[in-house]
């Protein structure tokens, strides 16, 4: 186990290794208003795209200052009752088992609709509103994601350039990264929901050619694992569009990633278990303690690990 | 025949920007403009079959708001087209004339909102590029960006800081396969223009609708050299 500035990820890196990450863009999916035929506050936070609809977590009156857990339920929704969101009018299309959980479809200019009224979706661990240059990653492209793929906050143009100057190369994905937590323990183990993803041509050939000269694939984040094992034909993946719906955690055999290099994440969340398909639960464990004790940060805007597959 | 180019441009309601709308409306473009007028964009968009956003990129806080628009509706960037241009004082002053907030809002206009946008859109451009669909920033600059003429102080120094930050960013990119070009469109029978210099004879300026030809023939050519390096 060693310790390392994060910006010095490329010198970890072998000529022909390919670095991959997730080039999605976040929606503001947080989205306030009340529920017409009640009058009631309600927050909605949109989670998966399913064809015209989306499906959403939907909360009572207040906002991220409160703790999920501590958040009231919405009114009891029934089919076809109108939740007026700002600009965006949202009609519940499904009960989808959960009084929390709906199928919505959104009425009226979509991307500007959001952009006028959306907000980040965001967690009482930070106190201040996040904005929307706060959840972009610098490589930030089609906004698909409902949260951030945060693994890829760590990097910037610099060291996209340090990459190509270790004679490794860089690729990315795109993969509609989820809501994390909805405060509830039976929805939460419902998570990660379905998130479709893209991968180009270019990535799948970039592979290809890692394998032909022994390089490693490192992904960079949780999101970009579970695409390219999703992908997965062999030790190559196959391009174009699919949706990662595979739980991964200590009983996956890995076939594509060699490495993963992500945010550091505590034991019995999904990041943690989708962790145990690289190493051994008493490395994982090990590096917990040795996170603890050097006062390394979790969460999405904290520190990094890069962990190495097992050798089976 | 590769894919449908997605291409954004800014100022998109007059002059310059609507003749490049049209322009990559007719070559089959999927095509969106930001301007501030709703009544505007909405009549323009009506007209052309264009995607309109109302949005000012000289507000630092709209940026993203439009870059998420743009990289929405699109589905990724192709081509981002920085043509939005304030001329500085109106009619044009000298400098030691020029009020500050003048001379503001031309530089949040002609350098700061480009410099925003693009890094904004950045990931995006790149995506593109890497896919083999090109990656292509083009400022719209000035004669006055080169050449020191009384009067234009304001425009001249803010177009000259968006030339320079072109050529840099063309430095930085080209690793990242991103175009960046700086193209002068020459004197046009624009309402800008008209602004500038009331008295122009018409007949000896150029029509917006030639320079944007001239523009979207040069952004083709990049476009078609990107996908042939990219089979």
């Amino acid at each position: 186990m060693v310790h390392r500035r994060r910006s010095n990820l490329p010198e970890l890196l072998r000529p022909g290794d390919l670095v991959i990450a997730n080039d999605a863009a976040t929606i503001p999916a947080s989205l306030h208003g009340t529920h017409q035929r009640t009058g009631s506050a309600i927050e909605v936070r949109l989670a998966v795209r399913e064809a015209d609809c989306f499906r959403a977590v939907v909360f009572g009156e207040g906002d991220f200052h409160m703790r999920t857990e501590d958040r009231s339920l919405p009114p009891a929704m029934t089919l076809g009752d109108r939740l007026v969101l700002g600009p965006i009018t949202a009609i519940v299309r499904g009960l989808l088992g959960h009084p929390r959980l709906l199928l919505l479809e959104l009425q009226g200019n979509l991307w500007s609709g959001l952009a006028l009224h959306g907000k980040p979706v965001q967690y009482s661990h930070m106190q201040q509103p996040l904005q929307l240059w706060d959840v972009w990653t610098p490589i930030a492209a089609r906004p698909v994601a409902f949260e951030s793929p945060s693994a890829s906050f760590t990097l910037s143009w610099e060291m996209i350039a340090a990459i190509r100057d270790r004679g490794a190369k860089f690729a990315t994905i795109t993969h509609a990264a989820g809501i994390s937590s909805t405060g509830n323990e039976e929805l939460d183990r419902l998570l990660p929901f379905d998130e479709p993803y893209i991968i180009p041509a270019y990535t799948a050939n970039a592979i290809k050619q890692a394998r032909v000269s022994g390089g490693r694939v490192i992904a960079i984040g949780t999101t970009v694992v579970r695409a390219l094992e999703h992908a997965a034909k062999g030790n190559l993946v196959v391009a174009g569009s699919g949706i990662a719906n595979q739980k991964i955690g200590a009983g996956t055999r890995l076939q594509v990633v060699d490495a993963i290099f992500s945010g550091t994440h505590e034991p019995d969340t999904s990041h943690f278990e989708l962790l145990r398909a690289f190493t051994e639960d008493s490395t994982l464990l090990r590096a917990s303690d040795e996170l603890n004790a050097n006062g390394y940060l979790t969460h999405e805007f904290g520190d990094s690990v890069l962990i190495e597959r097992r050798i089976a | 025949m590769f894919d449908q180019p997605r291409v954004a441009i800014t100022g998109g309601t007059s002059g310059l920007g609507l003749a490049l709308v049209h322009e990559f409306v007719n070559r089959n473009a999927k095509v969106v403009f930001v301007a501030r007028t709703l009544g505007q964009v909405a009549e323009v968009a009506n007209r052309t079959g264009a995607h309109g956003i109302v949005g000012d990129v000289s507000a630092k806080e709209q940026i993203y708001p439009i870059a998420l628009q743009i990289s929405g509706v699109l589905g990724g960037v192709d081509v981002l087209v920085n043509n939005a241009s304030d001329l500085g004082s109106v009619p044009l002053a000298l400098l030691a004339d020029t009020d500050c907030e003048d001379i503001e809002r031309a530089l949040n206009t002609n350098v700061l909102g480009p410099f925003r946008l693009t890094k904004a859109l950045l990931g995006a451009l790149a995506a593109s590029a890497r896919e083999g669909k090109g990656g292509v920033v083009l400022n719209v600059s000035s004669d006055a960006a080169i050449n020191a003429y009384p009067r234009w102080g304001a425009y001249s120094v803010s177009k000259a800081a968006l030339h320079h930050m072109s050529r840099v960013w063309a430095e930085e990119l080209t690793p990242e396969g991103i175009t960046v070009l700086s193209l002068d469109p020459g004197d046009m029978d624009t309402p800008m223009h008209a602004l500038a210099v009331p008295d122009a004879d018409p007949a000896t300026l150029k029509s917006p609708a030639t320079s944007a030809r001239e523009f979207a023939e040069v952004i083709g050519a990049v476009l078609k050299k990107a996908y042939a390096a990219s089979r």
